[in-house]
């Protein structure tokens, strides 16, 4: 399959050179890709769950390596991880199932019969079925892993006759392989549409007059004040500028196009005005298991802000951005620094950047990201409601399965 | 009873601001063991006493980031700052120093209980007053400092009177308190009690005759006040507090110390009251009121047209289309009669931005008035004071309409204002004049470039080897002191923070690059992420106000907080004449608005940021451009002003007490 490993290079090169930005585009095109490796993937008739989890690991691998500080694409790897496994364990089940019944009335064909039609009803409601029969959620189901259980069908179903036996596992490689990239499919879906799940609860946290302050340039903030402007409230929103990117210019440029009342800012007078503020809202760049967020640079100096004056910090987040992992020292570790132009004209300094004698140095730091403690965010807005930053852990526990949080 | 009330007695100086400890820690030992107020002690004084750096004598101690000293003026920080000497621990407010000549109540912790002692019962309530009005300017703000004494801080003088006034009897929770607490203090230090105890009980009687006696100045002052001038009314309530407190001081021994000693400068006290009545620039004008705007405009020199899209959180403030109406004014130039050359050339380049900065600003408008006074010819039949004050007042008029005053050169107009009415009748125009003139320029040496020296030659002393000191924008103190700190050789690193769309550090990084110092140049929202670097931050001031706070370039107050947030010190470097008595608690009520075209202005590489011409007249999108904001006074760690480095909570006591002297000079 050459045409998949250049389209893999080709993002790991595009990742590389930071050519996509935003964690929703990354995310997107993360699992698209995932989605064209599994299909091209060729499973062996033993153990396949196994072998697209080593094909997903290591495609997984190279981007999260091209890019460590885009958590978004180790999240979608993650995930997708975590949909192999899922299925798996449903096929098994359903295998399991149609065992007993072989056991019970010796017909092949029946047993044929369920073993296909079981998973046909839905692969997630299976899973949870799944979960909740086999292993019931608790600290018990992310120590265990689920490779003993994805072998247990082989020896069981070992002890039945060779013919219903291929033709069971035929049928299995090609269901779980479907079953796969349907479940990814959904996951596109999901991702693609974060924005309206967000958006949708707007109408609770926003009321009439209100005073917003955003920075940053986020899709998901735009929609999400959008959709309280179209449920004809009226408020208006600051937006700090957020230079050197400018990229709260980009937003209030879009906000004014539909009609939102609009103030930009400077950075500087974020203290200024939080004390007129009723919510500051940003969107999150990448949320980390603790309830840390990860966002555009300024965020913490706007949260410790709002915190001083009591003001509610509401992140937004789509659930692609929820990281499995705790950060340590993620000012630095997870940060990136861009070029020192964006701040200061090189030809300008290089007058006084004489590198003889007497002369001083001059550096210039230009950070992308900060880091926003969890004890100064408020309140999480994901696709499946609000949530306390305390309670991200356990958000996490749902999405990733406990053998993929170290990839 | 009577072991406690000796102690009582005891006067101790508790000096505060800085100073070398004197005196080694007490023993606990010695401390009688009273029941309550013993372990309270235990934990408030001799605890932070043993393990705070300013325990001992030679260490400069390192500055936690928040710190608010209840400082009190006597403590003469000119005097002290000869040396470099070490802010004090959180311990230092505790240590009660035995004074060897002069010993006196200077000051006390008020907090929580001094609200209490307002309230003891009538018996007392006149002392109490007192207390509360002489220790008024003690801010309680500081929560750490009331949360570091859980017992609550009692007023000295309270529970040193409370013994004199014997058949009072105090059943007040907080004077008997007090009164224990008191005891415990003493018995920190019985080497000392004997001596004041003599020299303090004669002046008992007096204490008391005195305070008959001030009530009935006060009364009279508030009548005449309240005579005087009805509308006044602020100022008056004012004045009658300030009044008290300096009689208050009377009964102590200090009183020869203080600047103003008040019982002889009592009437010329009440017409300095007057006087500064009159000074008080009256409340800022409000630009939604229509009326007076209206007013205001048919006066005016220059016409500004105001902006289309104005911010409605700010429509109390001029909002003014810019760079409109600069080329109409400098073809005025010649034909103006009104306004002197001198200080038409200084409005307009406040106008074009072209001198910035506060102590420029207010040195080009103090040259501008002296050229203007030199020029100035006394019309016939026209009083030389009268027509004077007129013709300032038409200036500063002018150049409010061109931009609006900083504080410092509202205090600076007061002042002229004040030589001017001062001028004795007798002196002749040219006399008068020059001895305007060289007030003046004494105003400028004395106030804005010896008062910068001062700060340096302080601030200096907090510079170590090896640090990385943060600053913020341009600040031409800032940069004077780290200059001289490098040129004494001290090794450390500059971060030189910055924001758009002034883009003032650029200009400071520019110059300390050139210097040969090593600098880190970045933008304020990266200040969560380079403020793990510093240890210590210094910040520019353009005003600080009577109830400590910070009013300055616009994103110091993010710098301070987040700076606090780090536990990185904050210093300020004020020069001591941009001390203001107005108190601001956010940064809306009063500011300054820029050019909002600057901040629509983005540069040229972020294209698709850009706004189209289009966009810009939308009535949906505004641009706010804030000059100033206010730092809570919680985020400075201390003051480095020309008196030397005090507080923030020191700052309505330098106002009070340095104004009379500042307008006497």
């Amino acid at each position: 399959m050459p045409d998949v490993q250049s389209t893999v290079v080709e993002f790991v090169n595009k990742l590389r050179k930071r050519k996509i930005e935003g964690s929703q585009a990354t995310a997107k095109c993360t699992v698209e890709l995932l989605r064209s490796v599994i299909s091209h993937q060729r499973v062996p008739h033993a153990n396949q769950a196994a072998a697209l989890i080593d094909a997903v690991k290591a495609v997984g691998e190279q981007l999260v390596a091209a890019n460590p500080v885009e958590l978004a694409v180790g999240n979608v790897v993650r995930r997708v991880l975590h949909i192999i496994r899922e299925e798996d364990l449903s096929l098994t089940t359903a295998a399991m199932g149609g065992l007993d019944l072989l056991d019970a009335s010796d017909d092949d064909d029946v047993d044929n019969c369920k073993g296909i039609g079981y998973p046909a009803m839905s692969a997630a409601v299976v899973a949870a079925a799944a979960r909740s029969t086999l292993r019931p959620p608790s600290l018990q189901t992310l120590l265990e892993g689920t490779p003993e259980s994805a072998t247990v069908p082989y020896t069981s179903s070992s002890g039945a006759d060779s013919e219903s036996k291929t033709a069971d596992k035929s049928s299995l490689t090609r269901k779980l392989k479907h079953d796969v990239i349907e479940g990814v499919n959904q996951l596109i879906h999901e991702i693609a549409g974060c924005h309206e799940q967000i958006a949708e609860q707007a109408i609770e946290h926003i009321h009439q007059n209100e005073v917003i302050l955003t920075l940053g340039s986020s899709r998901t903030v735009l929609e999400f004040l959008c959709a309280a402007k179209e449920k004809k409230r009226s408020f208006r929103v600051f937006v700090a500028e957020g230079a050197p990117r400018y990229q709260g210019h980009l937003l209030a440029k879009e906000l004014v196009a539909r009609g939102l009342q609009t103030t930009v800012i400077t950075d500087s007078a974020v203290f200024a005005m939080i004390s007129r503020v009723n919510m500051v809202i940003i969107g999150a760049h990448a949320v980390m298991a603790n309830g840390g967020v990860i966002g555009p640079v300024g965020v913490n100096m706007a949260a410790l802000a709002a915190q001083k004056h009591a003001v509610p910090f509401v992140v937004l987040a789509g659930s692609h951005k929820l990281c499995p992992l705790y950060p340590h020292n993620p000012e630095v570790l997870l940060n990136e620094l861009r070029s020192p132009s964006e701040l200061l004209d090189f030809g300008e300094f290089s007058d006084c950047l004489d590198f003889g004698a007497g002369s001083g140095s001059l550096q210039v730091v230009n950070p992308t990201f900060d880091y926003v403690p969890p004890n100064l965010v408020s309140l999480f807005i994901t696709d499946t409601g609000g949530h306390n930053p305390s309670y991200m852990y356990r958000l996490i526990a749902d999405y990733y399965s406990a053998d993929d949080l170290v990839m | 009873m009577d072991t406690r009330r000796g102690a009582l007695a005891v006067p101790k100086v508790r000096r505060v601001g800085f100073f070398t400890s004197i005196e080694p820690p007490p023993e606990s030992s010695q401390r009688p063991n009273r029941s309550q107020s013993g372990p309270v002690e235990a934990t408030t004084s001799s605890s932070p006493l043993s393990n705070s750096p300013s325990g001992n004598l030679i260490s400069p101690v390192l500055i936690p980031p928040s710190r608010h000293h209840s400082d009190n003026l006597t403590s003469r920080v000119a005097a002290a700052a000869a040396a470099p000497v070490p802010v004090p621990g959180p311990a230092a407010f505790r240590r009660y120093v035995a004074h060897d000549r002069s010993l006196l109540h200077v000051g006390s912790y008020n907090p929580p209980d001094s609200l209490l002692g307002t309230s003891t019962p009538s018996s007392n309530g006149e002392f109490s007053e007192d207390s509360a009005s002489l220790f008024g300017f003690q801010r309680s703000d500081s929560t750490k400092l009331s949360a570091s004494f859980p017992n609550g801080g009692f007023d000295l003088t309270l529970a040193v009177r409370a013994p004199q006034e014997s058949e009072t009897k105090i059943t007040t929770a907080s004077a008997s308190e007090g009164k224990k607490k008191i005891a415990e203090v003493s018995g920190k230090s019985e080497s000392v009690t004997t001596k004041p105890q003599k020299e303090k009980e004669p002046k008992a009687p007096k204490d008391k005759t005195t305070k008959a006696e001030r009530r009935a100045i006060q009364e009279a002052q508030r009548a005449a006040k309240a005579a005087a001038k009805g509308e006044g009314n602020r100022r008056a309530d004012e004045s009658g507090r300030a009044n008290p407190g300096k009689t208050a001081k009377k009964p102590q021994p200090k009183k020869e110390r203080l600047p103003v000693t008040s019982s002889v400068s009592e009437k010329t006290a009440v017409a300095v009251e007057k006087e500064k009545r009159m000074d008080v620039p009256q409340t800022l004008m409000q630009y939604d009121d229509r009326s007076r705007v209206d007013k205001a405009k048919r006066r005016a020199v220059v016409e500004q047209t105001e902006s289309k899209n104005k911010v409605e959180l700010f429509l109390h403030l001029p909002q003014y289309e810019r760079g409109n109406q600069l080329p109409n004014l400098s073809s005025n130039f010649f034909t103006l009669d009104s306004i002197h050359h001198a200080v038409y050339k200084v409005g307009l380049q406040h106008l074009a931005g072209d001198i910035s900065g506060d102590n420029a600003r207010c040195i080009a408008m103090l040259q501008a008035f002296q050229e203007a006074i030199e020029d100035y010819i006394t019309p016939p039949m026209k009083d030389l004071t009268m027509d004077l004050t007129t013709k300032i007042n038409g200036y500063v008029s002018f150049l409010i309409e061109c931009r609006p005053l900083s504080m410092s050169m509202g205090n600076a107009i007061r002042f002229l204002k004040n030589q001017i009415r001062k001028l004795p009748v007798n002196l002749s125009e040219s006399e008068a004049k020059s001895s305007l003139c060289s007030d003046i320029g004494r105003f400028i040496d004395e106030k804005i470039i010896l008062a910068d020296k001062a700060i340096v030659q302080h601030a200096v002393t907090k510079i170590r080897d090896g640090e990385v000191l943060l600053t913020y924008g341009f600040s031409c103190v800032v940069e004077m002191i780290l200059l001289y700190a490098h040129e004494i050789g001290k090794k450390f690193r500059v971060v030189i923070v910055d924001s758009r769309p002034n883009l003032e550090g650029q200009k400071l990084l520019r110059r300390l690059v050139t210097r040969g110092l090593d600098c880190t140049y970045t933008h304020i929202n990266a200040i969560s992420y380079i403020m793990r670097e510093a240890t210590r931050v210094f910040l520019g001031a353009s005003s600080i106000f009577s109830n400590g706070t910070l009013y300055a370039r616009v994103g110091t107050a993010c710098i301070a907080m987040v700076a606090n947030a780090f536990s990185v010190p904050v210093i300020v470097c004020c020069e001591a004449y941009k001390f203001h008595e107005r108190v601001l608690l956010d940064s809306i009520c009063s500011n300054e608005l820029g050019d909002p075209d600057a901040v629509a202005n983005i540069p040229s590489f972020r294209t698709n940021a850009k706004h189209s011409k289009t966009i810009d007249n939308n009535k949906n999108l505004q641009f706010l451009n804030l000059m100033y904001d206010s730092t809570p006074s919680e985020y400075i760690s201390m003051i480095v002003s020309d008196y030397g480095m005090i507080p923030p909570t020191s700052i309505p006591v330098i106002v009070r007490e340095y104004r009379r002297e500042h307008l006497l000079l």
